[in-house]
């Protein structure tokens, strides 16, 4: 039974989510003659018409460098991005805005704790501990960072319900774990994991820790307070905000030790042919010219996300995760990868004797956007014995309508790959 | 010995005949996925790394040998519509001399509304098998230049 937009819409604070979606405009387009149904949010979100204005505007009116001229539109810059940093640290709680460090996106902020901290702290005999759900942006680096200290990397193993028990974890932290950095939610699989209760355990043995925060910030809020981690990544894209920037949240305390990974302009307090000194926080860590029109585009998502809510968000992407798990499952050829019990809006799935890339062009020709491959997790889908799925990821933006579209193109695509019920 | 194929332009002519005659996107891909049944395949120790093309999102290997003056080449993949593809590459350019591949306009995939499939963010091969077939010819016309 198809349900209606308009009825949810009733149930969730009386939220208008068609108006809401009207504030998307790429969303509103044919593919290949059908109507797009955008399921790629875990990969990229698309972006609400304030953000698109807020980055245009500033290129319009406000566009010059910061932190350096006195002329009014370096004032306007400078002034819009320390307020965005403002805003950026207020939205995850953090205690002071030099504690937000913004980078080219989360990958960039896990490799400068991986560079930094990793070269300062780590040494041979020493352990990084990850998880087995990491995306590739938590485990290269740290693979990299160990190749130069000589520290190991430890995998806390994955079961095959696309968990990573509590128990393991609090096993293989240990006297020799230095830092223990995991994804708070696999964007391969939608596993929500304990964030806080694992922190908890690392800092009772004094382990300092990361987290990978990516496919947290459109779908839930953050408090990096309660939470007690000592650093924290994500990016804006994944947020509705624009691509390239990413923010790296480190406690004050541990920024302040850290030397810079890049050394340029803006990160300097004097420079000799001999020797250069470092600016304080945060801009010690931000070579360079910063990306001042994504951190306003950053700006504007947090005010977008947080005009409609948690709570709303939240039930929405419930509602829509439930109706498309139950869809998904009435297609018998459907094997579900991963069935966590804390899940957010990402279905992985294979059919079996079907390379997710056939069913993905398939779906493409349906005006279906999907993701389909390792999702940059090699080792996740090795554990698994696939070498890929079929990733729907959702967002608050999508209705129950094109799950149905969704739900019709893949029994049609499976029809036309002649793969029927029985087999 | 393997057949000597008719010229590259007359192969893709009649390709592109072929795919006019269907309607719309299901019998297109149905017929490609058609003609990726015909490809033989590799064997397990043909499926090697040094065989495979990078940058597939779908696992596509390929391999050529130069003989008689001309480039025969064998490939496989784990995915239909890739077959498909593979299956018309091998109908255009298998059997052909080198420096009638590296002259040859490959434009069958604009033709048969495949574009999409040339585009390197596609990841699904059809352009890393094009430019390896196009590698090996060269090296190949490199070997006929010398003897």
């Amino acid at each position: 039974m198809k349900q209606s937009d308009q009825s949810v819409s009733g149930k969730t604070h009386q939220t208008d989510w068609k108006a809401v979606r009207d504030e998307f405009p790429a969303l509103h387009q044919q593919v290949n003659g059908y109507p797009l149904a955008y399921f790629d949010h875990a990969a990229t979100a698309q972006k609400p018409r304030k953000v698109i204005d807020a980055i245009t505007r500033y290129y319009e009116f406000d566009n010059a460098n910061v932190h350096r001229g006195v002329h009014s539109l370096s004032q306007r810059a400078t002034l819009a991005y320390e307020e965005a940093r403002q805003k950026t640290a207020r939205f995850i709680c953090a205690k002071d805005p030099s504690e937000i460090i913004f980078t080219s996106g989360t990958t960039a902020s896990v490799n400068v704790v991986a560079l930094s901290w990793g070269r300062a702290h780590l040494k041979p005999g020493d352990e990084v501990l990850v998880t087995g759900l990491e995306h590739h942006a938590n485990l290269v680096p740290w693979q990299m960072a160990c190749a130069m200290t000589g520290a190991q990397l430890k995998i806390v193993p994955v079961d095959e319900f696309g968990e990573v028990s509590t128990d393991s974890v609090a096993e293989m932290l240990h006297s020799k774990t230095r830092i223990f950095a995991f994804s708070w939610i696999s964007n391969a699989l939608g596993t929500i994991n304990p964030a806080h209760d694992w922190v908890q355990l690392a800092r009772e043995k004094g382990i300092t820790t990361l987290i990978d925060a990516a496919q947290v910030a459109a779908h839930h809020p953050i408090d990096v307070q309660h939470l007690g981690v000592d650093f924290l990544c994500f990016s804006a894209h994944k947020m509705m905000g624009p691509t390239g920037l990413g923010v790296l949240y480190g406690k004050k305390s541990i920024l302040e030790t850290l030397d810079p990974v890049f050394g340029g302009g803006d990160m300097i307090d004097e420079v000799t042919y001999e020797k250069s000194t470092w600016a304080d926080l945060p801009y010690r860590l931000e070579a360079g010219t910063p990306n001042i029109a994504g951190v306003i585009g950053l700006s504007a998502a947090i005010d977008f996300l947080e005009s409609i809510g948690w709570q709303n968000i939240s039930r929405r992407e419930s509602e829509l995760l439930q109706y498309a798990l139950e869809k998904l499952s009435e297609i018998p050829q459907i094997r579900f990868i991963g069935s966590p019990k804390e899940r957010a809006g990402v279905i992985s799935f294979v059919v079996d004797g079907v390379h997710p890339y056939d069913l993905g062009i398939l779906l493409d020709e349906q005006g279906i956007a999907l993701r389909t491959g390792h999702h940059c997790a090699q080792p996740l889908m090795r554990h698994f014995g696939i070498t890929g799925t079929c990733r729907v990821s959702l967002a608050l933006y999508n209705t129950f309508e094109e799950i149905d579209q969704l739900d019709r193109a893949i029994k049609r695509a499976l029809r036309l790959l002649g793969i029927s019920q029985s087999n | 010995m393997m057949n000597i194929p008719s010229n590259m332009k007359s192969i893709q002519d009649q390709l592109a005949a072929d795919f006019e005659y269907l309607d719309d996107w299901e019998e297109r891909y149905a017929y490609l996925m058609d003609l990726g049944k015909e490809v033989q395949g590799l064997s397990p120790e043909e499926k090697t790394s040094d065989n495979l093309i990078r940058g597939c999102q779908s696992r596509v290997w390929l391999i050529t040998r130069y003989e008689n003056n001309r480039l025969w080449m064998s490939a496989d993949s784990e995915a239909f519509i890739a077959r498909g593809i593979i299956a018309l590459l091998m109908k255009v350019f298998n059997g052909q001399t080198p420096s009638d591949i590296l002259n040859e306009n490959f434009d069958l995939p604009e033709r048969i509304g495949l574009t999409a499939h040339l585009s390197p963010g596609r990841a699904n091969g059809l352009a890393g098998m094009l430019s390896r077939i196009r590698h090996d010819a060269s090296l190949a016309l490199g070997t006929q230049n010398r003897n």
